[in-house]
């Protein structure tokens, strides 16, 4: 973190990004062993590399930004450089058992058609996003007056790479507009993944959700 | 690695010279240099065993160069073979001798160090089939006759170019390729490798390329050929005994496909409308290289007719374009979806005779197939040439790929 962006910790909430350990570990839970594996925004592909290591899955990655593909090639993971909002339309229906896409959506420039072609290009979804509802966001803009802004990703509001803040039963909307159907919604809550959780929408930083067509 | 680039990459507005007679000069320093390299000649399908070609014809012996770099490892699974293009030949890298003003053709990416590591890996080039530079070609004499084949030479496809190439690799003692590489009409010989030897290969890098020669592409071509048959010394291919070959016909040819060989944007850059001899125009209607840009593609044309043979540029764009992955295998990701080998494709945002989009659908067509692939499309101003040129951003790829490609192939043969 930068010095400008502890600064501004002391005065305003910032929304912690959960570990990269909980969220791999979140998420392989729910990847059968086997299966083919699409993740959207691989990053250096350390995920799908866990799920090869310890799934036996035959993974495929997409990626943007060059460096981060140079690093998924040196851990021998499958990549496309390539820009999501630009879709996935060359992919068959159904190509995949497994669609991740984690941490990513809020950045995308249309999360709708994304979560769509998911749907379409895999059996099942798997989407992490950061929850806005929390309450200590909520209260940040009651009190401050401030928008909210995420551990990870210290920027201002003005040159931030999160396009879209949604809340949990925001996402829901979304999972409806594009004909989904939510199998499993899992909040991160203080460091854990509970299956159920009371008043989640305000107690979870961010929530899994495993999504199929409906 | 940084060094320079060639002499093509700089902006400056040079007037076209004997240093820029070719996209790939020898910059490198020395110390990544393979050094003196040597021509190897070899004779593959010696009778009865002959070549039988796409359209039943048989041929043989065939006499193919190639040259190696490095040194095989003790398990044989080192190594690489690269593909040329249209014009290239077997001398990849390194000079054949000590006062060779140039460098093998791809000697930016070869040697110790750089992206094909000869210091690790065991690189094998070869002269394509109905090539003229070394390999038996429509120059060759026909034993059957005791004159050159010329357009007697059987129809070549990319397949027969490959089948030769793969006889080599194992003469060689290769059983299984680390990987092939290869860049546009190499591209097409690396697609139809993992094809028809899916199992000969462990990895696929197939650079500005595609399943198919589009209609351009075949346009383009046929403009080129139009020119070689129709010059007066062409004399239907048996040229070889008379004091001249179709020279201005082939450098013609070249002259056209050069410029498809650059972007819109380059050549601007490069020339513009800068003019060679004089600071104003002439008004002389048969004054041919009043312009930069016209003094260049004339330049390129009469260096190219002392390298190349016509017939070889006949055969080989017809091979070109008769090149269809999908119709000779039932679709790409069937032919594709033969091989367990990991695929790396790339694809240069100038290039308009192998657009991106070309690259995308052999990609796509590869996640369907459920192969391994990666796919980049790299920024350059280079149109086509970008392949040869952009050595670095492709090094940075092609190195921890073909080092992860040797560490599974390593695992799986212990397991």
């Amino acid at each position: 973190m930068s010095p400008k962006s502890e600064e501004r910790a002391d005065r305003r909430y910032c929304m912690p990004d959960p570990l990269a350990k909980l969220t791999d570990e979140t998420i392989v839970a729910q990847i059968s062993p086997g299966s083919r594996v699409l993740d959207l925004g691989c990053g250096n592909g350390r995920l799908l590399n866990l799920l090869r290591e310890s799934h036996g899955a035959s993974i495929q990655g997409i990626e943007l930004d060059r460096a981060a593909v140079v690093q998924a090639i040196s851990q021998g993971v499958p990549v496309i450089c390539g820009d999501l909002d630009r879709g996935l339309q060359g992919f068959p229906d159904g190509s995949f058992d497994f669609a991740v896409l984690s941490q990513t959506l809020q950045q995308v420039r249309h999360p709708r058609m994304i979560l769509r072609e998911m749907l379409r290009v895999a059996r099942r979804s798997l989407v992490l996003v950061p929850n806005f509802g929390h309450w200590r966001v909520r209260l940040d803009l009651l009190l401050n007056g401030r928008a909210p802004v995420t551990g990870s990703l210290p920027y201002e509001w003005y040159d931030t790479p999160n396009l879209h803040f949604m809340s949990m039963r925001d996402f829901r909307d979304l999972v409806n507009v594009v004909s989904g159907r939510v199998v499993k919604e899992l909040p991160l809550i203080g460091g854990r993944a509970l299956e159920h959780a009371w008043a989640a929408n305000l107690r979870a930083d961010s929530a899994l959700y495993v999504l199929e067509h409906a | 690695m940084s060094i320079a680039t060639s002499s093509v990459a700089s902006s400056n507005p040079t007037p076209p010279s004997a240093a820029e007679e070719e996209l790939v000069e020898n910059t490198r320093a020395d110390a990544q240099s393979v050094g003196i390299v040597q021509t190897k000649f070899v004779d593959l399908f010696c009778p009865p065993n002959e070549l039988v070609v796409t359209n039943g014809a048989r041929l043989g012996p065939v006499r193919v160069a190639f040259e190696t770099y490095g040194e095989l490892s003790p398990a044989g699974d080192n190594a690489i073979f690269v593909c040329h293009a249209l014009t290239g030949d077997a001398h990849l890298a390194g000079k054949r001798r000590a006062d060779d003003r140039k460098a093998g053709w791809w000697d930016e990416l070869v040697g110790p160090g750089k992206g094909l590591d000869t210091n690790r890996y065991f690189i094998i080039c070869a002269n394509a089939l109905g090539g003229c530079q070394g390999t038996t070609g429509p120059g060759s004499v026909d034993p059957a006759t005791g004159k050159p084949f010329g357009l007697r030479f059987p129809f070549l496809t990319v397949g027969d170019i490959v089948q030769v190439h793969a006889q080599l690799v194992r003469h060689l003692g290769v059983k299984k390729l680390l990987a092939v590489v290869g860049g546009s009409l190499g591209g097409m010989q690396v697609l139809e490798w993992a094809s028809r030897f899916p199992d000969e290969i462990n990895a696929a890098v197939c650079l500005a390329s595609a399943a198919r020669l589009s209609a351009q592409g075949i346009a383009f071509n046929c403009v080129g050929r139009r020119a070689i048959v129709t010059d007066p010394n062409f004399h239907s291919g048996d040229y070889y005994d008379h004091p001249s070959g179709p020279n201005l016909g082939l450098s013609l040819a070249r002259m056209v496909a050069h410029i498809t060989y650059l972007s819109e944007n380059s050549i601007e850059k490069k020339f513009g409308r800068r003019l060679q001899h004089s600071e104003q125009l002439n008004y002389e209607l048969m004054h041919e290289t009043e312009f930069q840009v016209e003094s260049y593609l004339h330049y390129q044309g009469s260096r190219f007719v002392e390298r190349f043979d016509a017939n070889s540029y006949l055969y080989f764009t017809r091979a070109m374009d008769y090149f269809n992955l999908a119709d000779a295998y039932g679709s790409i990701e069937k032919a594709l979806g033969r091989t367990n080998a990991r695929f790396l494709i790339t694809s240069y945002t100038t290039d308009w005779l192998f657009p991106t989009i070309q690259g995308v659908e052999l990609m796509n067509a590869l996640v369907a197939a459920r192969r391994h692939v990666s796919f980049v499309e790299l920024t350059s101003p280079y149109g086509h040439d970008s392949f040869l040129l952009e050595v670095d951003p492709l090094a940075e790829l092609l190195t921890p790929f073909l080092e992860q490609t040797l560490l599974a192939s390593r695992r799986k043969s212990q397991s």
